[in-house]
């Protein structure tokens, strides 16, 4: 276990990153708990009033002007409204402009708060041209996304989850000699597939799990492609929708790639609540297993 | 109400000094003789994708650029006239129009999206969704402090990101200088079937000075040069598209032809035979930029 957690990780970038000249806008920012204890109180911090699509349009010109501006959206869910700047000018510049407007956009993940305060939107902007797109939970993650940021012009979409605000672990892949089956976990529900790969085992499945942080670009790289070659048959699960999600994606790239099954987990096609049993929550490690035991059943792989 | 000389200043070619009335009209010919170059190229063939026209505006974007000299600009999608006032190339702006690598963007971005980064403008280009430039803008000003000019159009005005970008600005008093070019119309829809308030108004609830005029380019020259020291400011300035919102046709007489509007101010000024003089020299200029030789040999047609 290390000694900072992801939330104290972030803060101590974003103090460095202030106090050599960058900014950091969003809105109540001061509020209580300082947006989780992430954000310092520093200077070249703007308190943005609630006005969600022309904020996101003042930090993509304050990184037009060079200052990388951090900008903190506290529920994924409002970059439905802050998205058309982002969308439509930061990830487009290049493409038609050969300019650039490097923002960093700190889209925070949340479980449990309803409808427009739960969702996980970043398989989104991985469907636009533009925008690098990595999930970060550990502290080290956070730091290597930080870095590449800082040296690219891109705008960067960095889709936080609260549950890994506390976490000072470090998440490395757990690859077995001939794993029956490979989980792909995205996000929060990383924490999960680790769960669900020890209920596996005492079940007498064994299991891969691999994590995924850079969303886009994804890369095809042996880490991710040899676990699945060796189990023959994948999950990729992801706390978004799974519909057109990254879920979906992704499992597409690898079982193209491979020519093996790989199966999304993600959201259902319907609305989250904020009261139970209609919260539709992240796929937990119970749903995995349940994913991963019905995967194996039809291929013919029945286990306990 | 919409006339020609709402709010404006009396014999302005005359008061202004001669340097300056001319220089603007030499900007205003060369929008003018520009896109008369580029009308019968569209119509010849030689320009394909749409294009924006600023005929019948061109005084705004000439007035502005001769009182507001070097700020970092942010435009609309009616965007030629800013471009060319400002110092643009000409020869760059017709390549971007005809799609060629050797355009303002390489020939990616086309007419309602033109930049400039060259020659002392700073002109960042937009991307087609009106009002999206005002809070680039504003931002823009904030991390930089730089002098900044966000012209957008009287539909933009309506957007609720522009509005609340003119409160961010009145806010923090951030150096920027608005221009709603209102030529009263969202493609045909007039502006008083769209709302009943003036932009001019909110800005000045938002805590700014705010003015409405009419297309003078030696009213604006003057006021420009007032507001841009005490910006944030804005200006909201009546206009006459002369042609469609996009593309080359007209949609019949327009309310007032400003362009012969100030050819007789310079008339009435004693000004006229150096005027036409500048009016034939842009306009040979630019019939070398749109000479029919060599727009076969650049498109291949």
């Amino acid at each position: 276990m290390g000694t900072r957690t992801v939330a104290e990780t972030i803060r101590e970038i974003t103090r460095a990153h202030l106090e050599g000249g960058g900014m950091l806008l969003g809105e109540s920012i001061s509020a209580v708990g300082w947006v989780n204890n992430t954000v310092p109180d520093a200077g070249n911090i703007m308190e943005l009033p609630m006005t969600d699509v022309a904020g996101a349009g003042i930090a993509v010109g304050s990184a037009l002007a060079g200052r990388r501006p951090i900008f903190v959206v506290r529920f994924q869910d409002f970059l439905i409204l802050n998205g058309s700047p982002l969308i439509f000018y930061a990830a487009k510049l290049k493409g038609l402009h050969e300019k650039s407007a490097p923002v960093f956009v700190r889209a925070i993940a949340a479980e449990g708060l309803g409808p427009v305060h739960s969702g996980v939107l970043h398989s989104l902007f991985m469907h636009f041209p533009g925008f690098k797109v990595a999930s970060p939970m550990t502290p080290r993650e956070y730091e290597d996304v930080w870095r590449v940021y800082m040296e690219s012009d891109d705008p960067f979409i960095c889709s936080e989850h609260r549950a890994s605000y506390s976490n000072k672990d470090e998440l490395t892949d757990e690859i077995m000699a001939g794993a029956d089956i490979t989980i792909y976990a995205i996000s929060a529900t990383r924490f999960e597939a680790k769960k669900a790969a020890r209920l596996l085992k005492n079940d007498g499945v064994r299991c891969n799990v691999v994590n995924i942080v850079w969303l886009k670009p994804f890369t095809l790289t042996k880490r991710i492609t040899e676990p699945l070659k060796e189990s023959r048959i994948g999950l990729v699960v992801d706390p978004g929708h799974e519909i057109a999600g990254a879920s979906e994606s992704i499992a597409y790239a690898l079982m193209i790639h491979t020519g093996f099954p790989v199966k999304a987990l993600g959201l259902e096609d319907r609305t989250k609540c904020l009261c139970p049993p209609l919260q539709n929550r992240a796929p937990d490690a119970g749903r995995i297993v349940e994913a991963a035991k019905e995967l194996l059943a039809g291929a013919g792989r029945v286990f306990t | 109400m919409r006339v020609p000389d709402l709010a404006v200043i009396e014999n302005g070619a005359a008061i202004v000094p001669e340097d300056i009335a001319l220089e603007i009209y030499r900007r205003i010919c060369r929008t003018r003789t520009f896109e008369e170059g580029l009308i019968k190229a569209v119509k010849d063939g030689f320009v394909t994708s749409p294009v924006y026209l600023s005929s019948g505006q061109e005084s705004i974007a000439a007035a502005l650029s001769v009182a507001v000299p070097g700020p970092v600009i942010f435009a609309q999608h009616r965007c030629h006239g800013v471009y060319l006032s400002y110092g643009g190339d000409p020869v760059k702006l017709r390549d971007e129009l005809m799609g060629l690598p050797t355009g303002t963007s390489g020939g990616r971005a086309g007419s309602n999206c033109i930049q400039c980064h060259e020659n002392g403008v700073v002109m960042h280009g937009h991307h087609g969704l009106i009002g999206e430039n005002v809070p680039i803008a504003v931002g823009y000003a904030l991390a930089s402090k730089k002098s900044t000019l966000a012209i957008f159009g009287d539909g933009a005005a309506e957007e609720d990101y522009v509005l609340s970008s003119l409160g961010f600005a009145a806010t923090h008093r951030l150096p920027v200088l608005f221009v709603c070019e209102d030529n009263n119309l969202s493609i045909l829809t007039a502006v008083e079937t769209r709302r009943s308030w003036k932009v001019s108004k909110v800005a000045a609830a938002f805590g700014m000075e705010a003015v409405d005029l009419s297309d003078d380019p030696w009213t604006i020259f003057l006021k420009a040069k007032e507001l841009v020291k005490k910006t944030p400011a804005l200006m909201n300035i009546h206009t006459c598209r002369a042609n469609w919102h996009v593309g080359i046709g007209t949609d019949g007489p327009v309310e007032w032809d400003r362009f012969l509007d100030v050819r007789n101010a310079l008339k009435g000024a004693g000004l006229w035979d150096k005027a036409q003089k500048i009016e034939e020299a842009e306009r040979f200029c630019m019939e070398k930029v749109w000479e029919q030789g060599q727009l076969r040999r650049l498109s291949g047609k």
